[in-house]
């Protein structure tokens, strides 16, 4: 899945080039800079992987070992409706994966994913602090417990709708002027 | 020239070789799947190479144990002989065992253990646990199979030893490790072609060369890596 890059992220990956110039040439300084780029671009594209590898002289299949063990890299840009879906203990007890899977399904991509629209985007996550609500999804920033698989739908269906709605609202108020 | 005991037998070797090899090296078989000469320090990932020693409370691995004078090891304990068995009951039951069908039949490492240590290929008792993807072709010229890894990293150590730096790697954790080739079809000279060290190192037949080079040209371009997902 190897989205193209925004105009912007192109601009961002430019100053990432020129950041790379204050670390030193050395495999410890590897994870710092994955940070840097992280923090710059928001995710890890294959572009810049790339250049990491270049600046410190090593293959990129060793910075893509580095950056897939931990879980702070991510390899997907987030999406506009970041979707994170519960996996601790209560809500997996309660069938927190199946709520996971029910959102993959509906999308169309699997956690850690975008869609290639860059609509949503699919976390997990263990434990959000409210396990009586188990299961529970974070969609955006609101708290959705009681989770089931029948209202991952009609969530996702409000966003769209919501966004449809907006849509229009604009379309309106440009022919009104 | 420390001299000591295994199994009762008495052995001379050379100061500072390992325990595990100066036991192949006289005939006294212990199973092994990471060991291999040159990787420093061991990695000790495979957890088969256990052995008591007197003086020691619990068994060690002999891959880490430098050979002393008037050792007195024991290979053949049922307390080492247990913890190579769960060690390897928990190595198959994220294998996919189809031996008809593998490259590596009958010179299989997995095969020799199980034989040595009595053990099952289809264990009971433990779930099966296999990774989605069955065959990773984004390689131009190899294919791997994650469900016949052992994650013993020879592969990734021999490429390293060969070409100054591996063209392999582990990546991701815990149950989902897996060797990924990423970025390998852009490295200048993708010698893969005519190397195939990582290939004969390789215990268990993880790594094969792709059957026809036809094959490969298709993948050379667009086909995406199934590891990044």
């Amino acid at each position: 899945m190897n989205q193209e890059l925004t105009p912007e992220e192109k601009e961002a990956l430019k100053h990432v080039a020129s950041k790379l110039e204050f670390y030193e040439e050395q495999r410890r300084n590897l994870i710092p800079i994955l940070q840097m780029v992280q923090e710059t671009l928001a995710y890890l594209p294959p572009e810049a992987i790339k250049l990491v590898a270049e600046h410190l002289a090593i293959f990129e299949c060793e910075v893509y070992g580095v950056a897939t063990f931990y879980n702070q890299f991510r390899f997907h840009p987030p999406g506009k409706h970041p979707i994170k879906a519960c996996l601790g203990t209560a809500c997996h007890v309660r069938g927190g994966d199946i709520i996971l899977e029910n959102f993959e399904r509906k999308l169309g991509i699997h956690a850690g994913e975008t869609t290639p629209d860059r609509e949503f985007s699919i976390e997990k996550v263990a434990c959000v602090g409210c396990c009586a609500l188990a299961p529970v999804a974070i969609i955006d920033e609101t708290v959705h417990g009681h989770m089931a698989p029948s209202k991952v739908e009609g969530l996702l269906m409000r966003i769209e709708i919501e966004k449809e709605m907006e849509e229009r609202a604009k379309k309106k108020d440009e022919s009104g002027q | 020239m420390p001299k000591f005991l295994v199994d009762n037998k008495e052995i001379k070797a050379k100061q500072g070789t390992t325990l595990l090899k100066v036991c192949l090296d006289n005939q006294i078989y212990i199973p092994n799947l990471c060991y291999l000469e040159g990787i420093d320090p061991p990695s000790v990932s495979c957890r088969m190479c256990f052995v008591e020693i007197e003086g020691e409370r619990q068994p060690v691995t002999s891959c880490t144990v430098f050979v002393k004078d008037d050792m007195v090891v024991k290979t053949d304990t049922p307390a080492v002989r247990q913890l190579q068995r769960t060690a390897l009951r928990l190595l198959l039951s994220v294998h996919h065992v189809d031996c008809k069908n593998c490259q590596a039949n009958k010179k299989c490492e997995l095969q020799r253990m199980a034989k040595f240590l009595k053990v099952g290929l289809k264990p009971k008792g433990l779930g099966i646990y296999l990774r989605e993807v069955e065959i990773d072709r984004s390689h131009p010229f190899l294919d791997y199979y994650p469900n016949r890894c052992v994650l013993c990293g020879k592969c990734v150590h021999v490429c390293r030893e060969k070409n100054g730096q591996s063209a392999l790697t582990f990546s991701k954790r815990g149950f989902d490790t897996v060797i990924s080739f990423y970025g390998v079809r852009d490295l200048p000279t993708p010698e893969c072609e005519n190397c195939n060290v990582c290939i004969d190192i390789c215990p268990v037949g993880a790594l094969a060369l792709k059957e026809t080079q036809k094959e490969a040209v298709p993948n050379l371009q667009g086909e995406e890596d199934p590891n990044i997902a």
